[in-house]
This record gives structure tokens, sequence and C-alpha cells, in this order.
């Protein structure tokens, strides 16, 4: 019996040089970072107050460094894909062996949508929520920290993939039989679905935290219909997430049994059914597009109605558009496969179901462009990031709606006319919106503003990048180019093809531009500090707080009597009326305890996914039964929280309360 | 700056409507995340099932249903789960009323009484494939395997999480945490008899019903 | 934090958890839902076997029992009512049971349509798999 299970070294592939320079750099990368790290001496400083912290906002945090760095590696893939594609016309071969293109193109979309998109998205609701809620944190710290750690297992394991083995080359949605072993023999469709079970599990922990946080958790006074939109957003989001990320589970379950255990769900042998898997996957990826998106509208109307002064035009048919959109997801699914078989009754059904979904969407457009019709918008680096979602997820959509009509899907699926799509929709919807979020939130997590010319600098190379790159997609798929191709024959696709590369070769100007935005800022920090805890003249509740906040978040919890809560307390102060004293004295507050269970929990969970994915099953068992005494460990816990004196609350809100502007 | 109205203006009857009150008490945080935990886990599950009615007549000329299942063993099984539910409501009773050797009886009975369902589901599960009917034998088997095996598998942990929370009993005494453990268990346990009762009226009634 | 009754937990016995102080045994009502369910268990088994039902409605006597079954776990059980400080319980209960309905129905009739649409039957085109 091996004791390494499939394990050895002709895992490394060093026959590919270009694979070799990726992993090298990458290790190299990682490695100087560890060693500057060390060198500093900051080892004790991140354990105590980042890798074991249950604090929402430095998790919060952490989930959007995450985010940032797979934006890297998944933008390297689009680059090397942008590059094949300008070259390989003709009899061209470009650079891209077809074995190496198809794990590209399978790691792009995995990457970006599960270890960017995603996290990004639950970084900036697990900053924002509770803040705006006027609580102290979550419903579950510790849970909170073991999510985080959960998807930083699953970005480990997929990048291990780089390293030692090789990741899938389905594509990001694997459909079976081409995922099954018998097509698949390789350990690349077992890193997909290890990392991506480990990391789902962590994100529907995530819905569960917040759905409960949300419902269950608001300051006194806040009913439903006084929480800020973006809480009603995240509430539909996590929602969605309780309700679909089980569905994956199952399948990606279903397929792990076929592949280890050789059960025959979807093969062909034992009357396996293959659709079974398109359809499963598909009642799960529907709901998820809208999970990436949700979080997106919700900091545009933040944004929107921050910066134009204004109180968000049509507060409830915002809430109701919301939780259409959360209830309708779960009805169009089928539209991701028209073309799979059903008849026409069925296609016609989910082709109307989905036309119906763009409608609250135009809903919330319009209450947008309301809000900021008659108010008086500041042109700052998150509203033009909000114009530029609305031009850009509009049309976007507008293709969507297009393809939602079956005859033209049946020209249209898996062309680079959908390619172009779906791009349209999550990176003028998504990416868009987490710079927006990003920038406005900035300064409340590290107390001071991000640099104004370098932030517009990248909005405007990101926007023409955009669309640079992705508009001559829609041709191309018009003129029957299909998606994932590594080469092909007809020459008139390569001036497109290149005036994309283009626009991809712009995109990374604006990234980089981000990165200097980030480093001139730090910087120049001192010039641009945010002393008064509300940089934009906000109206929800995170902006009373100081930047950053304090880990109680409010010293007395707020009591909440109408929307927009701090705005109106500001008006109120400006008109001099007398505001009621809050006479309540500062007591001890209780926070929860920081604890290593997120981080070990995870250590063991790419310990046992490593172990599965290669078939070793002594560590794997290892692995899982380490998880296990962690979790004791943590159940057996004698304190669990730690006690904050009421004088250092009084002290921290005294010294907020000079600063702030009155 | 305190973002706050004078605490004589907020009305505690003017605090009405869902969840004005504020933060509302750690112990119904912690039983509603886990009922809407247990939400998830039903869905889930209904993925099984609809993997399992899709693929319950790809029997790739091996056995099926009919062939399969022994009814007298799944009433056994039914009326030991149903039977382990309703000691587990008693062991609540118990908890809530802080009376601690009920609380093990009751505990020891459902386990007992679980660990007796779990015996004969894998005694079931032998016999199959020593008979050949494997999960690797057809789609329809696979499926069987599968929910039923998920919904054991489900079982199997929450044979464990009760043996680790009459530990956390025996140290700990009733502290809330523990308390609030306790609420979770039960309804973990009571989810899975409902899962139970859709499986074996699924699986087992319609697939032998002639 | 204030103790409100207008919320209860899912699985309480009574609204602020504490022992219940009121009349009755609370292990009534335990054992009413035990011997409801074990009647409704009971009489699922005689439909499936029996002779005397016509045959075509025997899946869907099942199911109304099934159903019947699980409300009294959750009624008897779980305790889940429909007064105001259990809405957030139901609600959510509401949205699961949609979500279930949506995945298995919809699944359901999906793959019978394409499988209705399929080329071959699976029998034949696994024969023919197998042929080479």
């Amino acid at each position: 019996m091996n004791l390494l299970g499939k394990l050895d070294w002709s895992a490394i592939p060093f026959d590919q040089p270009i694979i070799m320079g990726a992993s090298a750099m990458m290790v190299l990368g990682v490695v100087a970072v560890l060693a500057w790290v060390t060198l500093k001496g900051w080892w004790p400083y991140l354990w105590r107050e980042w890798l074991t912290s249950v604090d929402h906002k430095r998790i919060g945090v952490m989930y959007c460094v995450l985010a940032l760095l797979m934006l890297l590696r998944g933008f390297a893939d689009a680059i090397m894909m942008r590059a094949q594609q300008a070259v390989a016309a003709g009899g061209a071969q470009g650079y891209l062996p077809p074995e190496h293109f198809d794990q590209i193109f399978s790691a792009h979309g995995t990457i970006m949508i599960f270890f960017m998109a995603m996290p990004f998205m639950i970084g900036l609701m697990n900053f924002a929520v509770p803040l705006q809620l006027g609580v102290r944190d979550v419903a579950f710290p510790t849970l909170n920290s073991v999510s985080l750690w959960l998807t930083a297992s699953g970005i480990l394991l997929t990048n291990i993939s780089l390293v030692v083995g090789e990741f899938a080359k389905t594509g990001w949605v694997a459909y079976p039989p081409l995922s099954e072993l018998q097509y698949s023999p390789g350990v690349g469709v077992d890193y997909y679905l290890w990392a991506l079970q480990i990391s789902g599990l962590g994100t529907l922990l995530t819905g569960i935290n917040f759905v409960t946080t949300i419902l269950k958790m608001r300051a006194p006074g806040m009913g439903y219909m006084r929480m800020p939109v973006f809480c009603w957003t995240a509430l539909a989001t996590n929602l969605l997430i309780v309700a679909a990320f089980p569905v994956l589970t199952a399948t990606f379950a279903m397929l792990l049994l076929d592949r280890y255990l050789g059960f025959h769900f979807f093969t062909f042998e034992g009357q396996g059914n293959q659709m079974m898997y398109v359809n499963l996957f598909w009642v799960w990826g529907h709901p998820e597009v809208y999970i990436l998106v949700l979080p997106a509208f919700g900091v545009f109307s933040e944004v929107i109605s921050t910066f134009s002064g204004k109180p968000l035009f049509g507060y409830r048919s915002m809430v109701a558009a919301t939780m259409a959109i959360c209830v309708l997801s779960f009805l169009v699914w089928l539209h991701h496969f028209f073309t799979m078989g059903a008849g026409a009754d069925v296609n016609g059904f989910f082709g109307v179901m989905t036309m119906i979904i763009a409608v609250p969407t135009g809903v919330k457009v319009f209450n947008w462009l309301f809000t900021m019709w008659g108010g008086r918008v500041r042109f700052t680096v998150p509203i033009l990031w909000s114009l530029g979602f609305m031009v850009t997820f509009v049309i976007g959509g507008m293709t969507g709606v297009l393809l939602a009509v079956p005859p033209a899907d049946f020209q249209l699926h898996n062309s680079l006319f959908l390619v172009a799509h779906f791009h349209n929709v999550i990176i003028g919807g998504t990416v868009f919106g987490a710079m927006a979020g990003y920038t406005y939130w900035f300064p409340k997590a590290f107390g001071f503003t991000l640099d104004e010319r370098w932030g517009k600098a990248s909005f405007w190379c990101w926007l023409t990048g955009f669309y640079l790159a992705f508009m001559p997609l829609y041709v191309l798929g018009l003129m029957g180019m299909t998606r994932r191709m590594q080469h092909y024959d007809d020459p008139s696709w390569r001036p497109w093809l290149i005036l994309a590369a283009l626009g991809a070769l712009v995109i990374m100007v604006g990234i980089a531009c981000q990165i200097v935005q980030l480093v001139v800022s730090i910087r120049t920090r001192n010039e641009r500090r945010d002393a008064t805890g509300d940089p934009w003249n906000g109206r929800t509740l995170e902006w009373a707080t100081p930047s950053p906040p304090p880990a109680w978040n409010f010293p007395l919890l707020p009591h909440v009597s109408g929307m927009d809560a701090f705005w109106t307390w500001k008006e109120s102060a400006r008109a001099k009326q007398p505001v009621a004293k809050d006479d309540r004295d500062y007591e001890a507050i209780e926070m929860p305890k920081n604890s290593a269970t997120g981080f070990v929990t995870a250590f063991f969970a790419v310990v046992t996914g490593f172990a599965l994915i290669w078939h070793i099953w002594w560590m794997a068992a290892l692995g899982m039964f380490g998880a296990f005494v962690t979790f004791l460990v943590f159940a057996f816990r004698e304190h669990d929280e730690v006690e904050i004196p009421a004088r250092v609350i009084a002290q921290a809100a005294g010294a907020h309360q000079a600063e702030a502007v009155p | 700056m305190n973002v706050a109205v004078a605490v004589h203006e907020a009305h505690p009857e003017a605090l009405t409507g869902a969840g004005e009150a504020g933060p509302a008490p750690k112990r119904i945080v912690v039983a509603y995340g886990f009922w809407i935990f247990l939400l998830s886990d039903i869905v889930m599950f209904s993925a099984l099932f609809a993997g399992y009615a899709v693929l319950v007549r790809a029997t790739a000329g091996g056995p099926a249903g009919p062939q399969l299942f022994n009814q007298t063993s799944v009433a056994i099984e039914t009326a030991c789960l149903l039977a382990s539910s309703y000691t587990c409501g008693l062991m609540s009773l118990a908890i809530v009323s802080r009376r601690r050797y009920s609380t093990y009886l009751g505990a020891a009975v459902t386990f007992a009484l679980g660990a007796a369902f779990l015996g004969l589901e894998i005694r079931e599960f032998a016999g199959m494939i020593a008979d050949g009917a494997t999960p690797q034998r057809s789609a329809f088997l696979s499926a069987f395997f599968a929910l039923v095996g998920c919904h054991g598998l489900h079982v199997t942990i929450g044979l464990v999480w009760l043996v680790v929370m009459m530990a956390q009993v025996a140290v700990k005494g009733f502290a809330a945490a523990v308390e609030r453990r306790l609420a979770c268990f039960s309804l973990f346990w009571h989810a899975l008899d409902i899962i139970w009762v859709g499986l074996f009226t699924v699986v087992y009634l319609m697939g032998v019903s002639p | 934090m204030t103790i409100t009754p207008y919320d209860r937990a899912p699985g309480d016995t009574s609204p602020s958890g504490r022992p219940l102080e009121t009349e009755g045994s609370p292990a009534l009502v335990y054992t009413i839902g035990l011997l409801l369910a074990v009647l409704l268990t009971a009489t699922s088994f005689w439909v499936a076997n029996t002779s005397l039902l016509w045959p075509p409605g025997v899946p869907l006597g099942l199911a109304v029992l099934a159903i019947a079954q699980m409300g009294v776990h959750l009624v008897f059980f779980l305790h889940i009512t429909t007064g105001p400080d259990n809405t957030n319980n139901t609600l959510a209960l509401a949205f699961g049971v949609l979500i279930v309905a949506l995945v298995i129905a919809g699944s359901v009739v999906i793959m019978d349509n394409l499988n209705a649409n399929m080329v071959m039957p699976m029998n034949e085109l696994m024969n023919l798999h197998m042929q080479h």
C-alpha cells in the first residue's frame, strides 16, 4: 500500500516551462511575504489581532484582501487567454497547449467567481452590515472566523494545484461525463471539487450567520422598514446562499461518489443521467449570480444616496424589488441549458420567467436615477463606479434578455456572445460594486481615504478596458465563434481578438493604478485622515463611529426612530433642535474572545482536502480527526468572552465626540 | 457622538413589530441560527431526493425496490427513530427543569434507540451488498445508497454529538451555553425524524406498493 | 437585553424558555404527538400494502399522510405555531418548503421532459456503448 497514495514526483509538471515559471513566481511571492513578516517581527501582532480575530470588521477586511489577491491570479489567467487567442489564428497553435489552455479557462472561472467575487461581496457585507444595523457583531462571531478560513482553505488548495498536480480541464462548471473518472482520470477535477466543497461550507455558514444577524439582531427601534437598503440586499443574498449552496454540496457529493466509489449518478454505465448534473448545478448556479450581484446593488444604493445628498428614492419599492429578485431567482435556472433537450413548452416557461426577473432590476435602476435627479451629485470615485455600473449593467442586462429568448439562445449559447454577456453583468455589476464599496468604506476601516486621482485613473482604465475587451466578443459571438477555443481557423476573427487583448491590457493598467493608489494612499495617509468618522457626510449608522471603529462598534446601542438614522440625527443637530440627552451611563461591554478555532480548522481542512485529492487515506483520516478535536476544544473552552471596562468605553467615546462634526 | 434619542422617548409599547426591541437574547439567536442551518440541510436532502426521483427507474437491468426492501425492518427502524424523537423531547423537558439524572436517562434511551436504528440500517445495507445490490450496480442503487446513507450519516453525527453533550453536562452542568447547544441538538434530532418520514414514504413505501 | 414576549426560539416549550409554570403536563404534548405519529405511520404502511385502495391513488395518499406526520412533528415536537411570537420561525420554514418544492418538482418535471426528448431510450444507448 502506497503511503502517499497517488502522489509522487511526477505530480510536479517539470516538463511544462510556463507552469513552472508561474509556480516559481507564486511560491517566491508567498515565501517573500512570509519572510518579510518574520523579519519585521509581526507574527505575534498578526496572530493576535488578525488571524485569530472574530471581529466582523477584521474578518471583512481579510475577505477583501483574499479577493484582491485572487483578482490578480484570475486576471493573469485572463491575460494569458487573450494573448493566446490573439495569436492562434489560421494554422498557428499559439503558446499554450490545449491541456494547459483548458486548465486556464477552468481556473479563471472558478477563481473569479468563488474566490474573487464571492469573498469580496461577503467581505463588504461582513464589514458594513453589523455597523449599519447598530449592533456590535454578527450572531456567531467564531463561526464567522471559521467561514473566512475555510474560504482561504479552498483558495490555498486551488493554488497548490498549480504546483502539485493539475487543475480541472472541464470548464468551471465541470459537466459530466467529461468530469467523470473515465475522461478526467487525473487529480484536476478532484482539486476543483474538494476546494469548492470546503469553501462552500464556509459560505453556507456565512449565510446562516447573516440571516440570523439581520433578522434577530438590530439596534432598538430598527424595524425592518428602517434598515438600510444594503442590509436588505444582504438579507436577500444570504437567504439565497442558505437556499442554494446545499444543492451544490449535494451535486458535488454525487460527482465525488462517482469518482471515488464508482457510483453511477452521472456515468454512462449503470444508466446514470448526465443532464441531472446540469440541472442540479444550475439550480444552484442561477441563484449564485444573484448572490454575486445583489450586494453590489446594495452598495450602489448607499453610494448614490450618500453622494446625491438625498434619501434613496422609492425605499419600499427597492425592498420589494430585492425580495422579488430573491424568490424569482429560483424560477429561471433552465435558461442556462435551453439547448440541451428540453421541449418548447418548458423552454418557453423559463424564457418568460427570465424576462420577468429583469423587471425588478429595472425598478432599481429607475430608483437610482430618480435618487440622483434633483440632488447635488458629488462626482467622487464611488459615484463614478456607480455611473459606470448603470450604463454597463443595463447593456449586459439587455443582452441577457436577448439570450432569454430560446430561439435566439439556440444561435448564441456557448458562443462568445454569452461570454460577453456574463462578463458584462458580472464586471459591470459585481466588480464595479466591489470597487465602489472598497473606496466608500475604506476610510471607515483604516482611518484615511484613498487617493482620488489614482482612483479616477483606475476607474477610467477599467471602464475603457472593459468595453474594448468585451464589445468585440459580442461581435465574435454573432459571427459564430464559440467559447473556450485554444485556436481557430477563421482569420476574420483575429482583429476582434486583438482588440479584446488590447482591452485586457487597459484593464491591467487599471489594476496597476489601484495598486499604486493603495501604496500612495498609505504613504500620504496623514493628509487624508478621517478624523470625524464621517468623511462623506453619510446617512447610515456606520458613519456615527470613529474611523476605525473600536471593537465594540458603539459605546451605547443607538436607539433608531426612522430610516437613515444618522442623517436624521445630524439634521436635528444642524437645526439646533434640542436633542434629548442620552443619560445612560457607559457600562462594561462583553465582547467575544478571539479564537484560533477558525485558523486551525482551516489547517485541518487543507490537510484533509489535499489527502483526499491524492488518495492518501491515513492523512485524510488524521485531518478529519484533527478538525473534530478542534471542535471539541472550542466546545469545552471555559472563557468565551472578554470584558471591556466601562472607563475604556467612556474614554473612546469621549475622544470621538470631541472630533466628530456636530 | 451618540446617535440616540433619550431612553424615555422610546416607549416600550412603541417597540412593536419584528425585532424592534433590540438584539434578541442569545438563546433565541442561537436556536434561530440553527433552525436556518436545518432548513439548509433539508434543501440538501431535497437535491438528493430529486436525484433519487429521477433515477428510481434507472436499474440497469439490476434489482429494483420491490426486490430489495424489507418492510418489517423498515417498520422497526421507523418505530425506533420515532420513539427516540419522543425520548429526546422528554430529555428536553428534563433539561428545562434541571433534572440531571433524568437528562442522562433520556439521553441514554435516545442514544440506544438511535443506535438500534443505525444498526438495522447497516444490516440492511450489508445484506443488499452481499446480494450484489451494490451502489456500483446501477444509478438507482447509487441514488438509494446516497440518499438513505446521507440520512444515516446524519444520525451517526447526531449520536456522536449526543455523547459530547452529555460529557458537557457532566463537566459544565446546565450552563447557558450547554443548554443552548442541547436545544440545537433537539432541533436536529427531531428534524432527522421529519426527513425519515419523507424517506420511508418515498423510498420504501412508494417503492414497493403494488 | 430585555426578554421580549414577541419572539420565541424554535423548539422552545415556553416564551421565555424557563420551566413551564403553567397547567398540564408538558410531557402530554409530546405523548399526543407520539401517538398521532404512530397512527399516521401505521396507516402509511397499511396504505402501501393494501389492495383495498385504488392503486393510482396510493402515492397521493402516502404523500398526504407523510405531510401530515411532518406537521405533527413540527407542532408537537418542535412547537412551531402560527402565533406572532413564532413569525420568523414559520416564515423561514415556509421559505425552506418553497425551495424544497421548487428543487424537487422542478427537477422531476425538467428531467422528465429531457428524458422524453432523448433520441433513443437509455437502455439502447447503454447497449450501444457496451458493444465496442
